[in-house]
């Protein structure tokens, strides 16, 4: 079915977005990346190194991926802000996955900074997806700010836990005027075809794929298992019953 | 004049251009950002962007991550 993800205007086939840190090697994370049909890759943005063999953004560009530069690293609103402004001159987009975390232990996403850094990089013409708790209030804040989605975690980056509160994210969906990307958290396939039933547009992940024993066939499992959930959000579920319903007619 | 280029002390001879600041680290910028003294300078400046004594110059490009 004819089914595109809509952020900002621009239209994609694919919902599923895909990190990329953490691979073992570019060849690998192209076919991964191959793998998971994704049109929309994050990157970060780092010190230029001299030595560094191979090129992400080429990878990105033979296979014809829109790149997503991240603030991934930044602790405060100036530090993202400022990387953000970075990334728009280097790849030529305006397009940003706004990260501002609290602590390196959990990762989790400090809201005062990251608010402050949505308003100011809305000011200044970013399209900004925020990756944000899973704090309904929080995103509306953030949607309030002007952001073109909100991307609230499922539980810490690179856990792997899954969505450990699926009640705060479908209050997230249930509210939004803007796409709800489900951004970190993400074990295995079933977690993201969970959160496509839950409504979200979309699911952000790296790791579970990354890292997997496999990433190449893990990230067709994950293209499957976002497809999957989101055929089963628009069939809809049946209605979780206390006792059997018997499913052939009764023997006369 | 001695100005720092991601984190490493360079020492010129002469004036020096953001340009040949990025120069120092890549032949092809395509894809890399500058700012000098934490102020991004869009890629048509960077030729007429001269550094001063002490500037520090951040080059930065995308890597896996995310």
């Amino acid at each position: 079915m004819d089914d595109p993800l809509l952020i900002a205007g621009e239209s994609f086939n694919s919902r599923l977005i895909m990190g990329t840190g953490g691979m073992p090697s570019l060849d690998v994370l192209d076919r991964a990346l191959v793998a998971s049909g994704t049109e929309l890759t994050t990157v970060a943005m780092r010190r230029l190194d001299p030595a560094a063999a191979g090129s992400v953004l080429d990878l990105l560009a033979a296979r014809g991926i829109r790149a997503l530069p991240n603030t991934a690293g930044c602790y405060t609103a100036n530090e993202a802000v400022r990387v953000a402004k970075l990334a728009r001159e280097a790849l030529g987009t305006d397009w940003v996955k706004l990260e501002v975390i609290a602590d390196e232990r959990t990762l989790l996403p400090d809201p005062l900074e990251l608010l402050t850094a949505a308003e100011q990089l809305v000011a200044d013409g970013f399209v900004v997806l925020p990756y944000t708790n899973d704090d309904p209030v929080l995103a509306r804040r953030l949607e309030q700010a002007g952001c073109s989605a909100v991307m609230p975690l499922g539980s810490p980056i690179g856990s792997g836990l899954g969505i450990r509160n699926t009640h705060n994210i479908e209050l997230i969906v249930e509210s939004a005027g803007v796409p709800v990307i489900l951004d970190a958290g993400i074990g295995t396939a079933s977690d993201a075809a969970i959160a496509m039933e839950l409504g979200c547009a979309a699911v952000l992940l790296a790791t579970s794929v990354t890292r997997a024993r496999d990433p190449e066939l893990m990230a067709e499992a994950m293209r499957l298992g976002v497809a999957g959930g989101r055929l089963a959000y628009h069939a809809g579920r049946i209605t979780r019953r206390r006792y059997a319903q018997a499913s052939s007619p009764p023997a006369s | 004049m001695t100005v720092v280029v991601n984190g490493e002390p360079h020492v010129a001879a002469g004036p020096m251009s953001l340009a040949d600041a990025v120069a120092l680290l890549t032949a092809a910028p395509t894809g890399v950002a500058a700012a000098v003294n934490g102020e991004v300078v869009r890629r048509a400046a960077w030729t007429s962007t001269q550094l001063s004594d002490g500037d520090e110059i951040e080059v930065v490009t995308a890597v896996q991550g995310g």
